[in-house]
């Protein structure tokens, strides 16, 4: 029997997840990564990006947006200001949202202080639709 | 003695009154709950982020991230933080009172003492006394976290920038339904809490990327989550005062409306002993 590994999600509005579970995988600041029971401690930040476990074989996607990753004696516990599952996501507010920030974007350039605030509205969305995506899959 | 029709008057509008506090109270004690259930959900958030900070800070070679930097104090920036509405006993009246003493205080000892206010009753009280250089109203009816952020940065620019070199929060930290505490805490320069020699056994981490960088996401983070859990503090307790104000505005209002029945009844009975007494000696010197 495979080993299990505790996972908590922990934003500033709610716990999310609390739940056992087999492996996950992450996308952290230098890249994607994954954890399986056993792993040494570690602790990373975390991109905008996808999150993913396995539990029983059901497998979870979730959209987060930035945070930490700390994997310590087999509980992993992320902090993230927001977390949703697949079946959360509204996608034509993902679509409503990657619009406007692509608008905004073709207006300002790389030095204004808006770009960066734009940049990362859309790349959310975008995450958000293909975290979405994969829900509708399943 | 006050004429019938007075007193009946006065016991009406006490009555409406009482409505109406009575109704202030039942809002407030939904919303407070909801209020509460946002603090202890907040709760795990801020506490893991601290601890994540400690285990780096306690690891941290090398150069110091400038949050950390400790300075001169010379320029002090207090946040105080009201609620926007008022009826909610010395809620806010206290806690200003608090930070104005405390500025007074501070004022011999620092140069500049700024104020930043969220919002609006510790605006109005402190805009006559001191100048508050920017006041967020109207953010608190529904606490979100990116107000905190905004605001979070907003001080963390100031502080890099050297225009303060201290940042001290002031608000209501919510205790129980009946009790808040007024709370000053230091948000800048970050200073990680020293933990005793005692410590657990440290656990080797692997760090990526390294442990400045990410102590320098961390820190701006925390500050945030601090600003946030001090709004989501003070919604709580603004509705547990206000709660506590309305329910013993209600039992006023009960004993004074006991008091004007009792008044009115007197009154009412003066009234018929004296119609009686006339009616009684007219009729006496019909018949003498």
């Amino acid at each position: 029997m495979a080993e299990k590994m505790k996972l908590e999600i922990v934003t500033p509005y709610k716990k999310v997840v609390d739940t056992e579970i087999e492996e996950v995988t992450a996308t952290g600041k230098l890249g994607e990564f994954g954890v399986l029971p056993g792993h040494a401690p570690f602790l990373t930040s975390l991109k905008i990006g996808e999150l993913v476990f396995k539990n029983n074989g059901v497998t979870e996607h979730m959209s987060l947006n930035w945070g930490y990753f700390e994997v310590c004696d087999d509980k992993i516990i992320v902090l993230v200001e927001t977390a949703e599952t697949a079946s959360e996501i509204d996608i034509e507010r993902a679509k409503a949202a990657q619009g406007r920030a692509e608008e905004a974007l073709k207006k300002l350039t790389s030095e204004d202080k808006q770009f960066k605030v734009y940049e990362a509205a859309l790349e959310r969305a975008i995450i958000r639709m293909q975290v979405a995506g994969k829900a509708v899959r399943k | 003695m006050a004429s019938l029709k007075s007193i009946k008057k006065r016991i009406v509008s006490v009555k409406n009154t009482r409505q109406i506090t009575k109704a202030m109270k039942m809002v407030s004690a939904a919303k407070l709950r909801r209020a509460q259930e946002n603090v202890v959900a907040a709760r795990p958030y801020a506490k893991k982020l601290g601890e994540v900070m400690q285990s780096l800070a306690t690891n941290l070679e090398g150069d110091l991230h400038p949050l950390l930097e400790k300075r001169d104090a010379k320029k002090l920036l207090l946040i105080v933080i009201t609620s926007d509405r008022g009826l909610c006993g010395g809620f806010n009246t206290n806690l200003c009172k608090a930070g104005d003493r405390y500025i007074k205080e501070k004022m011999n000892s620092y140069e500049q003492v700024s104020v930043l206010t969220v919002g609006r009753k510790g605006y109005e009280f402190l805009k006559s006394r001191y100048t508050v250089y920017k006041n967020f109203a109207n953010v608190l009816a529904k606490p979100s976290y990116q107000t905190a952020a905004m605001l979070a940065q907003e001080v963390i620019d100031g502080f890099v920038a050297g225009e303060y070199d201290q940042v001290e929060l002031l608000y209501n930290s919510f205790r129980t339904v009946m009790s808040q505490d007024i709370t000053f805490q230091q948000l800048l320069p970050v200073e990680p809490e020293v933990t005793g020699a005692s410590d657990e056994t440290p656990v080797e981490y692997i760090y990526e990327p390294s442990v400045g960088e990410l102590l320098a996401e961390i820190l701006p983070k925390n500050i945030e989550v601090q600003i946030f859990k001090a709004m989501l503090e003070t919604v709580a307790g603004e509705h547990g005062a206000r709660m506590t104000a309305m329910d013993s505005a209600s039992k006023n209002a009960n004993e004074m409306i006991g008091k004007l029945t009792l008044q009115y009844n007197r009154a009412r009975q003066a009234a018929i002993t004296t119609e009686l007494m006339e009616i009684i000696s007219g009729s006496e010197s019909i018949k003498g």
